[in-house]
């Protein structure tokens, strides 16, 4: 029987953990299963860090090398930690012909972060993503899980200065 | 289930249905959800039940209706009207004006009947008429009576023999005939045996799997079911895209639903079939979608192909013969079993029988998800069922088949929608995606777009694909700034001829494709790339985003 190995990769043993143990043994410790537990620690966890894919390597007895292909190939899983706002813009191609790219330019300049990143007091991510599918509303962006159908530059930065703000407010 | 019951079923399903006068079907697919549908939705409940037509007036969840430019989408019956832009105001306003004073609400409804009238609807058949999460909306329009039929009437030979005769061919782009497929499934020697449905619909800008799974997911399984009985398999799989949160969670429900009615678990329809189905998310991987990198990944490792043969069908999934199909080439399966391989093979053109669904999108007047027979033409579907492009711009090119497929210009729009027909011109079928272009689009530009998209994608196996389409990029990246000459665009087509026929998988063999059919059709705008430094579309050259030409 394997061990949690929780104090070895410094995981803190909190109900994230015992919910990834759990998922882990449902899947029965299998090294197939190597994507459903990535994704369920991402879930619980909300991306991937080192000590977490150490443990996850541990308790399906992966090399954590290969864990750590498994996790930088697929775009989905997340590395680092995200900023507490994210604003995500399609770049499918029906939103890239209706100029996705000049708003993800305009949030860049007007927040200073770059794509993929997020800003230096963390709390603005910007990602792209390759098409959420709602094409014929194209270009859409994702402010905070809320998508902006028929989005522009103007509509997609009031709705981040918005979010922003709103936690400024919320803060004080 | 006993074959009776599923008969009883039906037929009260179809008595419920038919006690009211009006249904209201609103739908609640990707396209409409973000836009407000679950509102729309419960304030179509509650006008119904403000108005006390509960009785006669059936307000329903629904996947797509296709009209996805126009989310929220409503589609009432009988008559088929179609409301645009639906708001929960105006919902109650439709429940009072039609349904109460039989009055439609002319000012909101979709006035395109052009869209409707040259489509086939034989995959999406039930889409945006069935509620997706009720499986008996599915039974009552004859759902799991071709598992019924295959199962107690058919021998799996027999099955094949059917699907064969019809002459589907593979919906996921390459047009392997389906038929002889599950034909080397079955005879190869080995068990347990798989069957995959591949819902790992990657290519930007195309999400008509999406739409089926989340509008009719019974037709997905229904057809997996009989897949597996006619290969001698008992296990299979979906695995779908983890950026469809909306698809996962209705084939979820669906398999539930499917196994305690009993038409998935053990003795289906007291028969010796046993068939299990399992859900597989995807980690968002372009190439994950090729059928040796789907494999890789339901084994949970990266989703690197690898050459074939073997072929899947001989060593698939832990090395056991594994049938991979496409969901749109699976939810053809049950009507070609009720209705025959005859029937079937006289929609479409000669060598391509049946129906293709696509997501026709870009600058066109009408978007949405379409299902058109084989064998019609690019223009009919750009200009009569799109619409045409905005007002006030031209038609430059319809893009087909996403970053491995290509652009095809003007001249080209005649050619019919067929597997050959497509691949001749440069372009392919992919997995559906129409992407229409006008004069505002720099060719040279959005075929940098699609070779970055396969730079990102590659999964770097093999060097012609990793490297090749870096250069690639590179090359074409410096055309956009101004840089590069003519003998480079010699050098660009050698780059893309070698990367097509040196690369391992059908990623880097079709990366090319945008660059090399842009090239073929649309010469003169990288001749004013490179020569005289301008964009002819004003898109390129520019400095910090400020628009124009330098």
């Amino acid at each position: 029987m394997p061990d949690s190995g929780a104090a070895r990769t410094g995981l803190k043993n909190d109900r994230r953990l015992q919910m990834l143990e759990a998922t882990i043994k449902q899947h029965q410790y299998s090294k197939d299963a190597l994507l459903e537990i990535l994704h369920t620690a991402q879930e619980l966890y909300g991306y991937l860090d080192r000590d977490l894919l150490l443990h996850v390597s541990r308790q399906l007895r992966l090399p954590p090398s290969q864990v750590y292909g498994v996790a930088t190939f697929y775009n989905l899983f997340k590395l680092k930690k995200p900023g507490t706002h994210v604003v995500t813009v399609c770049m499918g191609t029906a939103c890239y012909v209706k100029g996705a790219e000049d708003i993800v330019s305009a949030v860049e300049r007007e927040f200073n972060v770059i794509r993929g990143g997020t800003t230096g007091d963390g709390r603005l991510s910007l990602f792209v993503t390759r098409c959420i599918g709602a094409c014929a509303m194209a270009p859409n962006a994702i402010v905070d899980g809320e998508t902006v159908g028929k989005a522009t530059v103007e509509n997609v930065l009031k709705r981040v200065k918005a979010v922003l703000e709103a936690e400024m407010v919320e803060a004080r | 289930m006993k074959p009776d019951e599923l008969r009883g079923l039906a037929q009260k399903e179809q008595e419920a249905r038919k006690s009211y006068r009006f249904r209201i079907n609103v739908c609640c697919s990707s396209g409409c959800m973000p836009f407000g549908a679950l509102r729309v939705l419960t304030a179509f409940r509650d006008a119904v039940r403000e108005f006390k037509v509960e009785e006669e007036c059936y307000v329903a969840r629904t996947g797509c209706i296709g009209t996805c430019s126009l989310a929220p989408a409503v589609l009432v019956e009988p008559g088929d009207y179609l409301y645009q832009n639906v708001t929960p105001e105006r919902a109650r306003e439709i429940v009072k004006e039609h349904i109460v004073n039989g009055r439609p609400v002319k000012s909101m409804l979709y006035g395109n009947e052009a869209f409707f009238k040259k489509q086939l609807r034989v995959v999406l058949r039930n889409t945006g008429k069935i509620d997706p999460l009720r499986i008996e909306d599915y039974i009552a329009v004859g759902g799991y009576y071709a598992l019924l039929k295959a199962l107690t009437r058919m021998t799996p030979q027999g099955v094949i023999e059917e699907v064969a005769l019809s002459g589907l061919k593979g919906r996921g782009g390459a047009g392997f005939l389906t038929g002889l497929k599950w034909r080397y499934v079955a005879r190869a020697p080995g068990s347990p045996k798989y069957v995959i449905a591949n819902l790992d619909e990657g290519d930007p800008g195309v999400f008509a799997n999406r739409t089926l799974a989340e509008a009719d997911p019974h037709a997905i399984l229904e057809g997996m079911a009989i897949a597996a009985y006619a290969v001698g398999s008992q296990k299979g799989y979906i695995y779908v895209r983890s950026e469809y949160p909306l698809a996962v969670q209705t084939l979820k429900k669906a398999i539930e639903a499917a196994k305690s009615m009993g038409f998935l678990g053990e003795n289906i329809f007291e028969t010796s079939f046993s068939f299990d189905v399992e859900l597989r998310l995807g980690a968002g991987a372009f190439v994950a979608g090729e059928e040796t990198a789907i494999l890789a990944s339901i084994e949970g490792r990266r989703a690197m192909p690898r050459p074939r043969p073997p072929y899947p069908a001989q060593s698939g999934l832990w090395g056991k013969p594994t049938l991979v199909n496409n969901v749109e080439t699976l939810a053809n399966v049950p009507v070609i079993l009720l209705k025959g391989s005859e029937w079937f093979s006289s929609i479409g053109s000669k060598n391509c029988t049946g129906t293709k669904c696509f997501s026709l999108t870009g600058k066109v007047n009408n978007p949405g998800l379409i299902e058109v027979p084989m064998g019609i033409t690019l223009r009919e579907v750009v200009f009569e069922i799109g619409g045409g492009v905005p007002p006030g711009r031209r038609f430059k090119a319809v893009q087909v088949g996403g970053p491995s497929g290509g652009f095809l210009p003007e001249q080209l729009l005649d050619l019919p929608i067929d597997y050959e027909s497509l691949t001749k011109a440069g372009a392919i079928m992919g997995s559906g995606g129409i992407v229409v272009l006008d004069d505002t689009s720099c060719m040279v530009d959005t075929a940098k777009f699609f070779t970055e998209f396969c730079v990102d994608e590659s999964c770097g196996k093999c060097t012609p694909c990793r490297a090749g389409l870096h250069k690639l990029f590179k090359i074409l990246d410096g055309f956009t700034r101004g840089e590069g000459s003519v003998e480079d665009l010699s050098k660009v087509e050698d780059l893309c001829e070698f990367i097509k026929e040196a690369s391992l998988c059908g990623l880097g063999q079709t990366a090319p494709n945008p660059t090399l059919t842009t090239l073929r059709y649309f010469r003169d705008e990288y001749v004013a790339h490179v020569m005289d430094k301008r964009c002819p579309a004003g898109k390129c050259f520019r400095s910090g985003g400020g628009g124009g030409v330098e």
